[in-house]
């Protein structure tokens, strides 16, 4: 079973369909990623599982539970899953360990104290330990989107999806978040990333999914979609963005 | 209370004669060569500002031109006295800042109560006084048992207009326990009465009579302070510029009138006997 | 220095001296020109009484007491309400529609009455309906009165703060699965709060100045005791006294403010 499912998502804007009836699957410790040219409704369609919008028809499964019913209460299934935005959106107000506390102390009802080891650890791994203290403004983007992945892991998530989090940053700065992502990937984490990164998700993904006017065209192993589109859409974007 | 008020004044005004015999019987045409010839705002005419509104009993109904209310019926004896004819009598109306503030003002005399003061004296002129008033002690419906004394009033909460003589009185003769509220003109001062929010008001003793007979239900004048024998009694003269060249006129003209009698009788018609309320020891 | 430093450098030399000379110009007219006015004298011993203002000042201090003491209790309580005004207003459950149409009925009525016109319906009104001493103080209604008429203006600029806050802060705090009213609290309030502060620094000086509206019943500061003055000595410079008093206050106030909201301009950039 997959640990995330989607049966023809539709999302509308008015008269805009953004998603079409998307189809979608993501295995458990599978990383898949989402391309295609802006618009296409990959941001849309992460927002839809995160239940940050309502979807108007079609269902989403967590782990085989729908959490699509329309009257769910989302709270609870957001806090399962993890989301890590383009713009970082980190709290500017609060240091970058209260922005990863705030969380789990108020969701899980924990101390500060419960929370500070675990956290600390998690910023210490992914090279922010003298970082922990610092606002927002007092970081780099990398750095800062880096303090936005250990928030959302802070939660301790099922799922995390990343709305193509490397596009805000200086190309010098991309690398050190795609290694986060690497080691998230090698512990076994389950994600789906919409992303411009072409190259990392040839070497990292497990699966690519071309999405084009809320439709996943094609969908397939990173070898198969890059080195041999089916799809001519595909093969047109591709030869694009080469 | 306030839809009773026209009803009330009427039943006041029963005992008092309304006539105004003195205001109107002046035909005489301006004499030239008359003390105030010239020396009036306009010339020919006499000038008098009264406030806004103006109040019982020093004018009646808001309307000076009638002569009616003490004020008025002085305003029209002076300048019947000065030789200008009731018609030639103009109101206008005016503040008290308005009144000491520098520059020309747009009054000859203007009638407020305004108690002669030393301070006052060195920024505008006065007349000779036109009246003693004596300060009185107003009380509001949950203080009407308090005895007349200085003992007893001490303890009440005070209250007073604060622009008036009231306020340096009420400080330095009565000396209340807790600290005064002071309000911008008597009808605050009446509200504030009704709210149960002070016990008692320092006001000249007409003011306090009209007051207690006609404004606030339950309430009452407990006692007077005698205007002669406190060293610095509340005299009401009519205000004028500084270095005004009618104050010589108007001088002589009030000097006449209380030497025949007739300011008396005005006071005597217009308010109240004062002989009831008690003096305050 | 280089040929540019060496430009600018001249540049500013020569706008100072201009700036320099043209203010003591100004100054110097003023002084000379006002006291050849024929008025002056009167209205420099009715406005600028040395002897008046000495005598009164003291006094006038002492009655600034009681402004600060009223404002003292006022602005925390309106900050307060100001708030839960602005939460009310945008309520978004259909239960709470009552506390959104309460909300915005307040702020109307509040912000459409003349302050003066509070003051009196309240300060007079309430204690009118009976109540004992002290409950029907002045002081009490006075301030409540300030405290709905301001608390309803600082709500509309908690409102215009909530609106400032960037929707992805929003959708940020409830992807980690923060209730709306954790979002709230958490993470869009203490923004929201601070990008208002400089706005609502103006709001306390001006509450700062309309505290003395309560003189209209009964309270004796300083606006009350000047006007006493006034009346005593024939004399405005006692208002004089109280403006520079009020000055001396809200000028530090309003820089400070000017300060905090030019620094927030700069960080926005």
């Amino acid at each position: 079973m997959a640990k995330l499912a989607l049966r023809g998502v539709v999302k509308r804007f008015g008269e805009a369909t953004v998603c079409d009836g998307i189809d979608l699957d993501v295995d458990a410790g599978q990383m898949v990623c989402l391309i295609g040219a802006s618009g296409a409704g990959k941001s849309t369609l992460l927002r839809c599982i995160n239940l940050l919008e309502p979807i108007e028809d079609g269902e989403i499964f967590l782990d085989g539970e729908d959490i699509s019913v329309p009257g769910l209460d989302p709270h609870p299934v957001r806090a399962r899953i993890g989301m890590v935005f383009q713009n970082f959106n980190l709290f500017p107000h609060m240091t970058a360990i209260e922005n990863a506390m705030l969380a789990p102390r108020r969701v899980h009802s924990k101390t500060r104290v419960d929370v500070r080891g675990e956290i600390e650890s998690l910023f210490t791994r992914f090279g922010l330990a003298d970082r922990m203290q610092n606002y927002p403004d007092q970081l780099s983007g990398g750095q800062q989107q880096r303090v936005a992945i250990v928030r959302a892991l802070a939660m301790r998530p099922d799922v995390m999806l990343f709305d193509e989090i490397t596009s805000a940053l200086d190309p010098q700065l991309v690398g050190e978040v795609l290694d986060v992502l690497l080691a998230l990937k090698a512990e076994g984490m389950t994600m789906l990333l919409a992303t411009h990164e072409m190259g990392f998700a040839r070497e990292a993904a497990d699966k690519v999914c071309f999405l084009k006017d809320g439709n996943v065209i094609e969908e397939g192993p990173p070898s198969q979609i890059f080195d041999a589109p089916q799809h001519p859409e595909t093969q047109r974007f591709l030869a694009r963005s080469k | 209370m306030i839809e009773s008020l026209p009803k009330r004044i009427l039943t006041m005004l029963k005992f008092v004669p309304i006539t105004c015999a003195l205001a109107f019987m002046s035909t005489s045409a301006f004499a030239a060569g008359h003390c105030a010839a010239g020396k009036t705002l306009t010339d020919g005419k006499f000038t008098v500002a009264t406030g806004n509104p103006a109040y019982y009993p020093w004018v009646l109904d808001d309307a000076p031109e009638s002569g009616q209310g003490f004020e008025a019926a002085v305003a029209y004896a002076v300048a019947e006295e000065m030789g200008i004819a009731a018609a030639d009598v103009v109101w206008v109306r005016s503040s008290f800042d308005e009144a000491i503030q520098p520059g020309a003002k747009n009054f000859d005399v203007n009638m407020q109560q305004y108690s002669i003061t030393a301070e006052r004296d060195q920024v505008v002129d006065f007349s000779a006084p036109y009246y003693t008033a004596p300060m009185a002690v107003l009380v509001g419906p949950g203080a009407v048992d308090t005895a007349p004394t200085m003992a007893a009033i001490k303890d009440l909460k005070w209250g007073a207009v604060g622009t008036t003589t009231a306020v340096p009185k009420l400080y330095s003769v009565i000396q209340p326990g807790s600290d005064p509220l002071l309000y911008g003109d008597t009808a605050d001062v009446s509200a504030a009465i009704s709210a149960n929010q002070i016990d008692a008001a320092l006001f000249d003793l007409p003011t306090a009579l009209f007051l207690s007979a006609v404004m606030i239900e339950g309430s009452k004048v407990i006692g007077q302070f005698s205007a002669d024998s406190s060293e610095n009694p509340d005299q009401f003269g009519m205000l004028m510029e500084e270095g005004s060249v009618l104050k010589a006129c108007i001088d002589d003209a009030l000097a006449a009138l209380t030497e025949s009698g007739a300011l008396a009788a005005i006071e005597a018609q217009w308010l109240q006997d004062s002989t009831g309320v008690p003096l305050i020891k | 220095m280089t040929r540019r430093e060496k430009y600018d450098a001249a540049q500013r030399r020569r706008s100072l001296v201009i700036a320099a000379s043209s203010t003591a110009l100004v100054i110097l007219a003023l002084i000379i020109l006002v006291p050849m006015a024929p008025g002056w004298e009167k209205v420099q011993s009715s406005f600028f009484n040395r002897a008046v203002l000495a005598k009164s000042f003291p006094k006038l201090l002492d009655a600034f007491l009681v402004n600060v003491m009223i404002f003292a209790w006022s602005a925390p309580l309106i900050g307060l309400l100001g708030l839960l005004i602005a939460l009310a207003r945008d309520a978004k459950s259909p239960a709470l529609f009552p506390l959104r149409l309460f909300g915005a009925a307040f702020t109307d009525i509040f912000r459409g009455v003349p302050v003066i016109l509070t003051v009196y319906l309240i300060g007079f009104g309430i204690p009118g309906l009976g109540l004992p001493r002290p409950w029907n103080s002045p002081y009490i209604w006075g301030s409540l009165a300030l405290i709905l008429t301001y608390s309803a203006y600082v709500a509309e600029i908690f409102r215009s703060g909530i609106d400032s806050v960037h929707h992805s802060q929003r959708a940020a705090a409830l992807s980690l699965g923060l209730s709306e009213r954790q979002v709230m609290r958490d993470v869009v309030l203490p923004q929201a709060v601070r990008n208002v502060v400089p706005s609502q620094m103006n709001m306390l000086i001006a509450l700062q100045k309309d505290v003395s509206l309560l003189s209209f019943i009964g309270p004796v500061e300083i606006f009350r005791q000047a006007g006493v003055f006034k009346s005593l000595l024939a004399n405005f410079t006692p208002y004089v006294g109280a403006a520079l008093i009020f000055l001396a206050v809200t000028i530090p106030a309003t820089r400070y403010a000017d300060y905090l909201m030019a620094k927030q301009k700069r960080e926005r950039r």
